[in-house]
């Protein structure tokens, strides 16, 4: 008995050691998958950022099932990962539980706020960015309409239409903005069909340029937009290339910062909301040789200009999730 | 509302409900046999992946279209072999199909494409383009009918056409061949065809396969026709709705080309919340259109307008007297 807990003892000391020596951070992807395009994809991009800035490695971890995320939460603390950064709102509620387990770990967590004194909370100021890709699909327009397409209808997304709109009304106050929700339940989200069908509806009502805030759905607003000849704003990540030249623009949301930030600054890092807005290149709009020939040089100087004053605090763009109302749309 | 924007909703059904009806017809020819399937959403999901993928490697989107079919075939065949030779529960069979779907076409599009689970957008040759009838242009000008041929009729791919045509060919089938008639006999007393010599385990077969051929059409319709390329779990439901389709139509050809209209033209109706607005007098929630086809099917399972009896032998194995 003393035989064996003396040996169960030297196992755990050395556990122990091996833990605190690999102080590697690690990074959980969400249900979407590594390479998703879009969120994902972006986190991996910042985390291999660092890893080939700092020389170092990190380990990783993909959600299979919902059931999953504690599991793969506390299997990462424990084997002494640190910080452990976690994509997306839907590990919200886990970590609130998980994070007091472990005082000496900080975890990060993007999308979504954890009221823990070991957890930073990384939110994205949405609506700026659509407020100035809304300014682009204003002046792009010539028939003074502009759609609105997202995924399942919820505060966040809202969030995106009603920056969008208040852009849009900020360049041509009397434009008439078309929006659309796709549907109510996480199917909206890949639901490339009907996303079509949103857009020719949009298009038969005067829409030129639609701006899809909606996932896998968006893929089927770019293709019909495309098809339909009129022009189309991608979301997350830069999705310019997919119909170079019909894509005007895409509201870009730089996962990839948050993380490599994280990484960078370390176990132990300033934890709390971090917003990362237009002002600390955490959202804006895309531009590359695909959409250069499309976007106006004026068009683009006044987008940046907003962008300035919106950094600068002289321009403030609504927050739909502030209040739930929203001046400039109605849902 | 205006004329055209009329035409728009109804062009608009119309591509929304093709993929419905031949599901439909799908799950018609299947169950009118003895044989629930509850995996149309499988069958037409792989038929999407592997029609893009193949459209996409060939750049032809026939062959697509015959690899679709073909995919669409092999799951019918496994729900075929699990139901109909070992005797499983076929509802269990359809569900882990459509489980096995969703989760085996992205793993194999990731490890074939590496984009996320999709497959590379579709172009020129590898997508169905819509065809122009005969005269569309020329009739386009006649009030009325004229929008009404030119614009609502033509302009839509091959496979619409197809699904149109594909209702009176059931029809025909079921209630004027020998096959169709054996085929309905065997979905309600399989024991009586057996005594008469024909194999029920033979019928059953070519039900299903039937139902694959017509599943295969609906989802590589939705990948290369409607879209240009497989998104994950892109068929959202689709089989589900043409299941209620089918009991609201009550395993009737003709009546399920007006069923899949009917859930067409809500589908159609809740993208246009302009329009909503203008015919109703009230606010009208289009959560409310999008839920209309369950609440109508519960209403017609419920017996309040006719009574939907499914066929008779429906979801029980065929077990031969020793």
């Amino acid at each position: 008995m003393t035989f064996m807990r003396s040996i169960l003892g030297a196992a755990a000391t050395l556990a122990l050691v091996a833990g605190t020596a690999a102080a590697d951070p690690a990074i959980i992807f969400d249900l979407g998958g590594k390479f998703d395009k879009s969120f994902n994809e972006s986190a991996y991009r910042g985390a291999k950022r660092w890893a080939e800035a700092h020389a170092g490695t990190f380990k990783e971890i993909e959600m299979q099932s919902e059931a999953q995320r504690e599991q793969a939460l506390r299997r990462l603390a424990e084997s002494g990962a640190n910080p452990v950064v976690m994509t997306g709102f839907a590990f919200g509620n886990v970590l609130n539980e998980v994070a007091p387990d472990y005082p000496d770990t900080s975890f990060a967590i993007i999308d979504m706020v954890v009221d823990q004194p070991n957890v930073r909370s990384v939110v994205f100021s949405e609506h700026e960015g659509s407020f100035l890709v809304g300014m682009l699909a204003a002046n792009a327009s010539k028939s003074g309409t502009v759609g609105f397409i997202g995924g399942m209808d919820i505060p966040l997304i809202r969030k995106f239409a009603c920056g969008y709109a208040q852009g849009v009304k900020a360049v041509n106050p009397d434009a008439k903005i078309v929006s659309n929700m796709t549907g109510t339940t996480p199917a909206a989200w890949n639901d490339p069909v009907k996303g079509s069908e949103l857009t020719k509806a949009q298009i038969s009502q005067g829409a030129d340029v639609v701006f899809a805030a909606a996932g896998g759905t968006g893929v089927g607003v770019l293709q019909a937009a495309a098809d339909g000849g009129i022009l189309s704003i991608g979301v997350d990540s830069n999705q310019n290339h997919l119909h170079a030249g019909m894509v005007l623009t895409s509201m870009v949301k730089r996962v990839d910062n948050a993380v490599e930030k994280a990484f960078t600054d370390g176990p132990g890092f300033e934890t709390g909301v971090m917003v990362m807005g237009v002002g600390n290149g955490g959202v804006g709009f895309a531009m590359d040789e695909n959409n250069g020939p499309i976007v106006d040089a004026n068009w683009k100087m006044a987008a940046d200009e907003a962008a300035e004053k919106i950094a600068s605090g002289e321009l403030v763009v609504h927050d739909y999730m502030a209040d739930n109302v929203c001046p400039a749309l109605q849902f | 509302m205006d004329f055209s924007t009329l035409i728009q909703i109804l062009d608009s059904t119309l591509r929304l409900a093709t993929p419905l009806l031949l599901a439909c017809l799908a799950g018609l020819f299947s169950e009118r046999s003895g044989i629930f399937d509850i995996g149309l959403e499988a069958k037409m999901l792989v038929a999407a992946f592997f029609s893009a993928a193949f459209a996409y490697s060939t750049g032809s989107v026939w062959i697509g279209l015959l690899a679709g079919i073909a995919a669409s075939m092999v799951f019918a065949l496994i729900h075929g072999v699990a139901s109909i030779t070992f005797r499983g529960n076929q509802l269990i069979s359809g569900v882990a199909l459509n489980f096995l779907a969703s989760g085996m076409t992205v793993l194999v599009a990731q490890s074939w494409f590496q984009q996320g689970g999709r497959t590379p957008s579709l172009i020129g040759g590898a997508r169905f383009e819509p065809i122009t009838l005969p005269f569309a242009d020329a009739v386009r000008d006649v009030p009325f009918l004229g929008p009404l041929y030119s614009d609502l009729l033509s302009g839509h791919s091959i496979l619409v056409y197809v699904a149109l045509l594909a209702v009176p060919a059931t029809w025909w089938v079921l209630y004027r061949t020998r096959f169709g008639l054996r085929l309905r006999a065997v979905g309600e007393n399989p024991a009586a065809v057996d005594t008469a010599g024909v194999s029920v385990i033979g019928l059953r077969f070519a039900a299903i396969g039937i139902a694959g051929l017509l599943c295969g059409i609906a989802g590589a319709y939705l990948a290369t026709g409607l879209q240009a390329g497989f998104v994950k779990d892109m068929t959202a439901g689709r089989g589900y709705i043409a299941l209620a389709a089918l009991i609201f139509a009550k395993w009737r050809p003709w009546y399920a080309l007006g069923a899949c209209l009917l859930f067409g033209l809500l589908q159609a109706l809740s993208l246009r919340t302009d329009v909503v607005d203008a015919i109703f007098p009230f606010k009208m929630p289009v959560q409310l259109l999008d839920s209309l086809p369950y609440i109508l099917t519960v209403v017609i399972l419920a017996g309040f307008v006719g009574k939907a009896i499914p066929p008779r032998a429906g979801g029980t194995p065929y077990v031969k007297e020793r």
